[in-house]
C-alpha cells in the first residue's frame, strides 16, 4: 500500500511538472503571438487594413469621368490622446463620380502652446474599396508641424477611380492623426503611400 | 517527514476538523467541492443583482436610473462575476466532489493545491468588486465602460479600477489553471485499478478535456492582460497605433481564450447531462466513443476558430471564409452530441424529476441557441448582427442552458448524495418552470430588437423598441426572482429532509452511488476493483 502511494506521488508530480511546462508554454505564446501576428499578417495579408502599402497600386483610370455613376464618400477624423490637436473634417461626407478629381478640407489647431508635429494615418473602409481610392495631394504624406495655438487648414486632393467595383456605392475616409516625438524620423518611405501626385500622367 | 504526516492523518481519517479551519485549512475534496459551490451561488445572486440593474433601466427608452459608464460597468461585471465568479467556479465545485468518488480516488491528487486554487478565488472576487466600488469615491477614475472584453484603447484609457480588474484577472486565471492541472492529474493518475480512460464516466472525460482548454488559452489571456497593464503603465506600445503597435492584436489574444472559454464552461454541463439522462431514461449513455470524439473535435476545432468574433475588423476574404467554414463545422459534432442525447432518452422508460426536466429543457433550448450560432457564424450575415441585441440572445440561450441549466441538472442529481436529504420535488419543478419560463421571456425577444436593429451594450435605446423590451424586462424579473426558491431549496435540502438512500435515483449508475449518502468524509480510502 505505501508503496504504491509513493508511486502514486511520483506520478504525480511528474505530471503536474509537465502540465506546469504546458502554461508556462502557452504564457509565453501569448507573447510570441506579438511578432508572429505582424508577420503572419505580412505574409498573407490577412490584416488587410494594416497594409498600406496597397493604397494607390491601381492608378488613377485616365478614360474620363463616369458622370452616371455616384459614390458617397464620407470623412472621419481622429486625433490620438498622445497629439493635443483638434482635428475635424470640414466636410463629412459628399457625392462624387468616378473618375473626377475634388478636393476637400480638413481643420487642425494645436491647442498647446508649444510646437508639436503629427502624422495622420489613413485607412478607408470597406477595406476593398482602399486600392480604388486615390490620394493625389494630402497632408499625410508628409509630417505636419504647427506652431504653438496655430491654425491651419489642410488640403486632400482625391479621386474615386473607375474601376471601382459596382457593389461598392459608399466609402469612409478615416485620419487617425498621431504625435510624432522630438528627433523622431518620419515613417520610412516605404510604410508611406507612393505619391501619385508625382505621376505625370495627371 | 511526509510519512509522519501521512500516519497523522491516518488517525484522524474518520472526522472532521472543527470550526472555520475546517474550511480555512481544508484539504478534503468533499469540502472543497461545497466551498467552490457556496461561493458560486453567492456570486450567482451578485451576477444576477447586476442583470437585473440592466433591464430595470432598459424596461423604458432613456436614461433612468444609471448613468452611461455606470451601466456599461454593470455590464462588464454581469458579464465576469457570471463566467469566472458563477459557472466556472461551480463547474470546478461538482468536479471536485464527484470526480474523486467517481474513480475510486480517496481524494484529488493534489489536495494542497486544491486548497489554494480554491481560496485564491474569494480574493480574486474582492479585487473584482473593488475595482467596481473605487469609481465612486473621490480620485478613484472613471467606470470600467468597455465590457468584458476590455478592448483598448478604450481599456488603455479607464481609470484605476480597470489594474485591479487586470489583476482579477490574473488572480482568477491563476485559479483556475492550478485547479485544471490537479483535474488532470487526479484523472489521468487516480482512477482505481480497472477504470480505463475509455471506460470512466463522461463527466469525468468532460472535465478532462474542459482543463486541457483551460491550460492551453488562460495563460494566452494572462498574457494579453498583462500587455495591457504594460501599455497602462510602463509605456509600451503592444496595442497602441501611436507607438506602432496594433490593437486588433489584443482582439486576437481575448478571443483566442474568449471562444474555447465558450467550450469550457458548456463541456461540464454536457458530462452532467450523461450521467442525468441515462439515470432518468434507465438506458445506458447512448454512444460514449462518439461523445468522447465529438469532445474532442468540438476542442480541438474550437481552438481556431476564435476570429468569428472579429469578422467586422477588416479581415482578408481568405481570411473570413476560413474562420466561417471552421465555426459551422463546429456544430457537426455538438449535433453528435444532441443527437446523443436524444437516443438515448429514445424508448427509455423516463421520468421527470427536476434534474431530468432541465435536461430535456437544455437539449431544446441549447439547440436552439447553436442554430441562432450558425446564422451568426455566416460572415455577410453577421456584418448585420454583430453587435445587436440578436448577439445577446444568441449567447444567452447557448450559455443558460449549455452551461448554467446543466449546472442546476447536477446540483439536483447529486443534492441527496452531497446532503444526505432528498430535495422538494414539488419545489424543485416549480423552480424548474419559473426558471425557464422566465428565462425564455426575457431572452426570446431580444431576437427580434437585434434583427430589426438595436445595439447591445448602449444604455439607451430608440423609442420602436420598447415593447420587446418591456417584455424582456418583466420575464428578467421572473427570471432573477425564480433563483430565490433555488436558495430555498438548497437550505432546506442541507438542513433535513426525507433520508436519501445511497442509490438516491434508481437509475442511476456509477461509483458515487455505492457510497452512503452523505458519504463519509474520507471514501474509497481502499480503491474498488472495477470488472
Amino acid at each position: 500500500m505505501n508503496d504504491q502511494a509513493t508511486e502514486n506521488r511520483s506520478n504525480n508530480r511528474r505530471t503536474t511538472l509537465l502540465l506546469s511546462g504546458v502554461v508556462v508554454l502557452m504564457f509565453g505564446f501569448g507573447f510570441a503571438m506579438v511578432p508572429l501576428y505582424n508577420l503572419f499578417c505580412q505574409v498573407t495579408g490577412t490584416q488587410s487594413l494594416s497594409q498600406r502599402s496597397t493604397i494607390g497600386q491601381i492608378r488613377p483610370s485616365t478614360d474620363g469621368v463616369d458622370e452616371n455613376r455616384w459614390v458617397t464618400v464620407k470623412f472621419d477624423a481622429t486625433v490620438n490622446p498622445n497629439l493635443p490637436w483638434d482635428f475635424s473634417a470640414v466636410t463629412h461626407t459628399m457625392r462624387v463620380h468616378p473618375g473626377k478629381t475634388y478636393e476637400v478640407n480638413f481643420l487642425a489647431q494645436n491647442r498647446s502652446h508649444s510646437t508639436v508635429t503629427g502624422q495622420a494615418i489613413p485607412s478607408v473602409a470597406p477595406w476593398q474599396a482602399t486600392p480604388y481610392f486615390s490620394k493625389l495631394e494630402c497632408f499625410c504624406f508628409n509630417k505636419q508641424t504647427l506652431t504653438g495655438t496655430q491654425k491651419t487648414e489642410m488640403p486632400l486632393r482625391f479621386m474615386v477611380s473607375t474601376d471601382l467595383p459596382e457593389e461598392i456605392n459608399s466609402m469612409t475616409l478615416s485620419y487617425s492623426f498621431m504625435r510624432l516625438k522630438e528627433g523622431e524620423k518620419q515613417p520610412a518611405d516605404a510604410d508611406l503611400p507612393p505619391l501619385i501626385a508625382a505621376n505625370p500622367d495627371n | 517527514m511526509s510519512t509522519t504526516t501521512l500516519t497523522h492523518d491516518e488517525a484522524h481519517h474518520h472526522e472532521a476538523p472543527k470550526g472555520w479551519r475546517r474550511w480555512l485549512f481544508s484539504t478534503n475534496h468533499k469540502d472543497i467541492g461545497t466551498l467552490y459551490l457556496l461561493f458560486a451561488l453567492v456570486m450567482l445572486f451578485l451576477g444576477g443583482a447586476s442583470a437585473m440593474l440592466i433591464r430595470m433601466e432598459l424596461f423604458q427608452p432613456g436614461i433612468q436610473f444609471l448613468d452611461p459608464d455606470l451601466y456599461n460597468n454593470l455590464v462588464t461585471n454581469h458579464a465576469l462575476i457570471m463566467i469566472f465568479g458563477a459557472v466556472m467556479p461551480a463547474a470546478a465545485g461538482l468536479a471536485n466532489w464527484m470526480i474523486p468518488m467517481m474513480i475510486g480516488a480517496p481524494d484529488m491528487a493534489l489536495p494542497r493545491l486544491n486548497n489554494l486554487s480554491f481560496w485564491i478565488l474569494p480574493a480574486a472576487a474582492t479585487m473584482l468588486i473593488l475595482s467596481f466600488i473605487i469609481p465612486f469615491f473621490p480620485g478613484g477614475g472613471t467606470q470600467i465602460n468597455t465590457g468584458w472584453t476590455i478592448y483598448p484603447p478604450l481599456s488603455i484609457q479607464v481609470g484605476m479600477s480597470m489594474d485591479f480588474l487586470i489583476f482579477a484577472i490574473h488572480l482568477l486565471g491563476i485559479s483556475s489553471v492550478l485547479a485544471s492541472i490537479n483535474i488532470i492529474v487526479t484523472l489521468l493518475n487516480m482512477r482505481a485499478p480497472g477504470m480505463t480512460l475509455m471506460t470512466m464516466p463522461m463527466f469525468c472525460w468532460t472535465w478532462l478535456v474542459t482543463a486541457f482548454l483551460l491550460i492551453l488559452v488562460v495563460p494566452v489571456l494572462a498574457g494579453g492582460v498583462t500587455m495591457l497593464l504594460f501599455d497602462r503603465h510602463f509605456g509600451t506600445s503592444f496595442f497602441d497605433a501611436a507607438g506602432g503597435g496594433d490593437p486588433v492584436l489584443f482582439q486576437h489574444l481575448f478571443w483566442f481564450f474568449g471562444h474555447p472559454e465558450v467550450y469550457i464552461l458548456l463541456l461540464p454541463s454536457i458530462g452532467v447531462l450523461s450521467h442525468v439522462i441515462p439515470a432518468f431514461s434507465r438506458k445506458p449513455l447512448f454512444g460514449y466513443k462518439s461523445m468522447v470524439g465529438a469532445m474532442l473535435a468540438v476542442a480541438t476545432i474550437g481552438m481556431v476558430v476564435w476570429a468569428h468574433h472579429q469578422y467586422t475588423i477588416g479581415m482578408s476574404l481568405g481570411a473570413v471564409t476560413y474562420f466561417m467554414i471552421g465555426t459551422i463545422l463546429i456544430s457537426i459534432p455538438v449535433g453528435l452530441m444532441v443527437f446523443n442525447f436524444i437516443a438515448t432518452m429514445w424508448r427509455g422508460s423516463m421520468t421527470f424529476e427536476t434534474p431530468m426536466l432541465f435536461a430535456v429543457g437544455i437539449v431544446l433550448m441549447f439547440t436552439f441557441g447553436g442554430l441562432s450560432g450558425v446564422m451568426l457564424a455566416v460572415v455577410p450575415a453577421d456584418m448585420q448582427y454583430h453587435d445587436s441585441m440578436f448577439v445577446v440572445a444568441h449567447f444567452h440561450y447557448v450559455l443558460m442552458p449549455g452551461a448554467v441549466f446543466g449546472l442546476f441538472a447536477g446540483v439536483f442529481y447529486w443534492l441527496p448524495k452531497w446532503t444526505g436529504h432528498m430535495y422538494n420535488e414539488k419545489l424543485g419543478k416549480i423552480f424548474f418552470w419559473t426558471n425557464v419560463i422566465g428565462f425564455n421571456i426575457t431572452f426570446f425577444p431580444q431576437h427580434f430588437l437585434g434583427l430589426a436593429g438595436m445595439p447591445r451594450r448602449i444604455v439607451d435605446y430608440n423609442m420602436m423598441f420598447t415593447e420587446f423590451n418591456v417584455v424582456s424586462s418583466i420575464g428578467a424579473m421572473i427570471f432573477g426572482l425564480s433563483h430565490l426558491i433555488l436558495l430555498y431549496i438548497v437550505i432546506k435540502t442541507i438542513r433535513g429532509g426525507k433520508k436519501a438512500e445511497s442509490r438516491a435515483w434508481e437509475g442511476a449508475k456509477g461509483l458515487e452511488w455505492e457510497l452512503d449518502s452523505p458519504p463519509a468524509f474520507h471514501t474509497w480510502t481502499v480503491a474498488p476493483q472495477i470488472k
